[in-house]
C-alpha cells in the first residue's frame, strides 16, 4: 500500500472509528448512569411492581409488561397487513401501480411520531372510546375487557402502534420476496398451483427473511414513544385488560425524566433506559441476522 | 375437475385480502393526513411563524421560537452527523471487506435500531449533566447520532452503485485512492448522497422524545447555544397534552408545518433519485 493511500485509510477511518465509539459510549454512559439503581435494586427492580419515587421505591415489572404486551398486540395487527402489502406490492399489483404504492406506504413510516399521538388524542381515542362503550356487557365481564371505557389505553396504543410498524414491516417483507428466484414461483405453476398456492410457496421459501421482518417490526414498536405515551394512559399496572391504562419504559422515561428529582430517581429511569437499549439491540441483531442468512442461502442469482 | 373449484376461490380470497390490506393500512394514512390539513389549516396564519407563544387566551401566538429552534437542531445535527457520516459511508465502500468495516456496518445499523428516548438519554449523560442545565447543544447532539447512521449506510450504498470503470480511470491517470474518491466517486454519487441528507434531516426534524430533556423547551426567543431551546415537536407535544382549546389549535398547525416538511422532502427525494436513475441508464 503506498503511503497516501495510508493516510487516506487512516483519516477516514478515525470518522468511522467516531461512529462505533458513539454506540459504545452510548453502552457506557447508561451503564454509568444507572449503577446507583443497579446497585441498590439488582434483580428485583425488574420483579416488583411498586413505582413509588417519593418513597423511593421503584419496581420496573409494569413498564416492561407495558411494552411488551403493547408490542405484541401490535405485532399481531400489523404483522398480516404487512404481509399482504409486501405480497401485493411484489407479486399481485400491476406495475403502474406499484411505485405511487411504495410511495405511500414510506409516507406512513415517514410521518412523525409526535403527529400520529396528537392525532391519537383526538380522533383515534375518541373513536376507541366510542367502540369501548357500545361493547356489549356480557363481553365486558371478560378480563380481557374489563374497566372503565376510557378510551385512552393499551387497545388504543397497540392500534397506533401497528399503523406505524406496518411500513417497516412491509418493506422488509418486500425486499425478501424480491430475493425468491423466479423458479421457485414458475415451478409451482407448472404443477398446476393456484395464484395463492404459488405465493405460498414463495413465502415459505423467504420465511426466515419474513420472520427477521417482522422481528425488525418488534424493534420499532418496543421503542416508539411519543405517540404510545399520548394514549397509553401512563398508568403502572400489570393488566391483561386492553382497555386499562398502562405503562411503557419508553414512556416512562419521556413522562419522568425531567422530574426526577434526586439521582436515585434518574439512575432508575437511566436503568430502564439501559435495558431498552439492550432488548432493542438483541432484537435488531437477530432480525438482522435472519435476513442476511435468508441472503446468503440463495445461489447468487444463479437461478435466473 | 370437482376439486379444482375451492382451490380457486381460496386463492381469489387470497388475492382479495391483499389488495384489502393495501387499504386498511392506507386509511388510517388518509385519515391522519386529512385531519392535519383540515385542522391544521384553520390556525396556520402569519402570525403563526412570526410570534412566539402567548398565555391562553390571549390571540395571536405563534411558533415562531420554535421554528428557529427546529431550525438551528436540525443544523447542528447536520454540521455533526453529514460529515462523520459521509466519510464514513466513504471507508464502508472503500474498504467492504475488512473487518474494521463490518464492525463500523454493525455499529451504523444498531445505531438506527436505537429507541430514539434512548439516545435522548445518552446525550442527557454526556451533555446535559455535566453542564449542569438543558442546552441547544445537548439537542443538537442527540438528532446529530441519529442522522449519522443514515447518511452513513445511504453513502455506503450510492457509491458502491458508480460505475467501476469511473474508479478504475481515475486510477489509470495515477490518482491517488483518495484523488480518486474524492473527485470521481462522491461527486458521481452526490445527487443521492444529498437526497440521503435531506431525507435524514426531514426525519428528524419530526423527533420530540430526544429533544425532551436535552433542548427542554422554552417560552421566549432564543438563539442560544447553551441555553434550553423551543422546538416544533416539543411545542405541540406541550399543547397537545394541554387542557387548552386555543393551545390545540396551535399544536394541529404545528402538526401540519412537520407534516409538510416531510412530504415537502419526500417527493423532493422521489423526484431527485428518479432523475439520476434516468441519468444512469441513458
Amino acid at each position: 500500500m503506498r503511503s497516501p493511500d495510508l493516510g487516506f485509510r487512516v483519516s477516514i477511518g478515525a470518522f468511522a472509528a467516531a461512529l462505533l465509539l458513539v454506540v459504545i459510549a452510548i453502552g457506557f454512559t447508561l451503564a454509568n448512569d444507572s449503577w446507583l439503581s443497579l446497585q441498590k435494586f439488582g434483580l428485583n427492580f425488574w420483579r416488583t411492581s411498586t413505582w413509588n419515587p417519593v418513597s423511593g421505591e421503584f419496581g420496573a415489572l409494569p413498564f416492561i409488561w407495558g411494552t411488551l404486551y403493547s408490542s405484541v398486540l401490535a405485532l399481531l395487527i400489523a404483522t398480516p397487513v404487512a404481509l399482504g402489502i409486501a405480497v401485493f406490492i411484489s407479486e399481485l399489483c400491476p406495475r403502474m401501480l406499484r411505485t405511487p404504492l411504495v410511495f405511500l406506504t414510506e409516507l406512513l413510516a415517514a410521518i412523525p411520531s409526535i403527529v400520529y399521538g396528537l392525532w391519537g388524542i383526538f380522533v383515534l381515542v375518541p373513536a376507541v372510546r366510542g367502540v369501548e362503550t357500545a361493547m356489549p356487557a356480557s363481553l365486558r365481564t371478560l378480563p380481557l375487557f374489563s374497566g372503565p371505557p376510557l378510551g385512552v389505553g393499551m387497545f388504543a396504543a397497540a392500534l397506533i402502534l401497528a399503523v406505524m410498524v406496518v411500513p417497516f414491516t412491509s418493506a422488509v417483507a418486500r425486499e425478501v420476496l424480491k430475493t425468491v428466484p423466479e423458479t421457485q414461483r414458475e415451478a409451482a405453476y407448472a404443477l398446476g398451483a393456484t395464484r395463492f398456492e404459488a405465493i405460498r410457496a414463495a413465502i415459505f421459501f423467504a420465511r426466515t427473511g419474513i420472520i427477521g421482518a417482522v422481528m425488525l417490526g418488534f424493534g420499532r414498536a418496543l421503542g416508539e414513544t411519543m405517540a404510545v405515551t399520548m394514549v397509553i394512559g401512563n398508568n403502572p399496572q400489570v393488566a391483561l385488560s386492553l382497555f386499562a391504562p398502562q405503562y411503557t419504559m419508553a414512556a416512562v422515561i419521556a413522562n419522568e425524566f425531567t422530574e426526577a428529582a434526586n439521582a436515585l430517581y434518574l439512575s432508575a429511569l437511566v436503568e430502564i433506559g439501559l435495558v431498552l437499549f439492550v432488548i432493542t439491540l438483541a432484537v435488531n441483531a437477530l432480525s438482522r441476522a435472519l435476513i442476511w442468512s435468508m441472503a446468503r442461502q440463495l445461489p447468487s442469482k444463479a437461478a435466473a | 375437475m370437482r376439486t379444482a373449484a375451492p382451490r380457486k376461490v381460496l386463492s381469489a380470497l387470497f388475492v382479495a385480502a391483499c389488495g384489502l390490506s393495501v387499504i386498511l393500512a392506507l386509511i388510517p394514512l388518509a385519515f391522519v393526513l386529512f385531519f392535519v390539513v383540515s385542522q391544521g389549516i384553520q390556525s396556520l396564519n402569519l402570525d403563526f411563524f412570526l410570534h412566539n407563544p402567548r398565555p391562553v387566551g390571549e390571540p395571536g401566538g405563534g411558533m415562531a421560537n420554535a421554528i428557529v429552534g427546529t431550525l438551528m437542531l436540525t443544523g447542528l445535527a447536520a454540521a455533526m452527523a453529514v460529515p462523520i457520516g459521509i466519510f464514513s459511508g466513504v471507508y464502508l465502500s472503500e474498504y467492504r471487506g475488512s473487518r474494521f468495516a463490518s464492525a463500523v456496518r454493525f455499529a451504523a445499523d444498531t445505531l438506527n435500531g436505537v429507541p430514539s428516548i434512548v439516545i435522548g438519554v445518552f446525550a442527557y449523560g454526556v451533555a446535559v449533566l455535566p453542564l449542569r442545565h438543558f442546552s441547544t447543544l445537548a439537542g443538537g447532539l442527540a438528532l446529530g447520532i441519529m442522522m449519522i447512521p443514515i447518511i452513513a449506510r445511504t453513502t455506503e450504498e450510492l457509491l458502491l452503485l458508480v460505475p467501476h470503470a469511473l474508479r478504475e480511470g481515475a486510477l489509470a491517470l495515477g490518482a491517488t485512492r483518495a484523488r480518486a474518491v474524492f473527485s470521481v466517486l462522491v461527486p458521481a454519487a452526490l445527487p443521492g448522497i444529498i437526497t440521503g441528507v435531506v431525507l435524514a434531516l426531514a426525519r428528524i426534524a419530526g423527533e420530540t422524545a430526544p429533544l425532551l430533556f436535552t433542548s427542554f423547551n422554552n417560552r421566549f426567543f432564543s438563539t442560544s447555544l447553551t441555553q434550553p431551546i423551543s422546538s416544533i415537536t416539543v411545542q405541540v407535544f406541550t399543547y397537545a397534552i394541554s387542557p387548552y382549546e386555543d393551545w390545540h389549535r396551535q399544536a394541529w398547525a404545528g402538526a401540519l408545518v412537520l407534516v409538510s416538511i416531510v412530504l415537502i422532502c419526500s417527493v423532493a427525494a422521489r423526484v431527485a433519485t428518479a432523475r439520476v436513475a434516468r441519468i444512469r441508464t441513458q
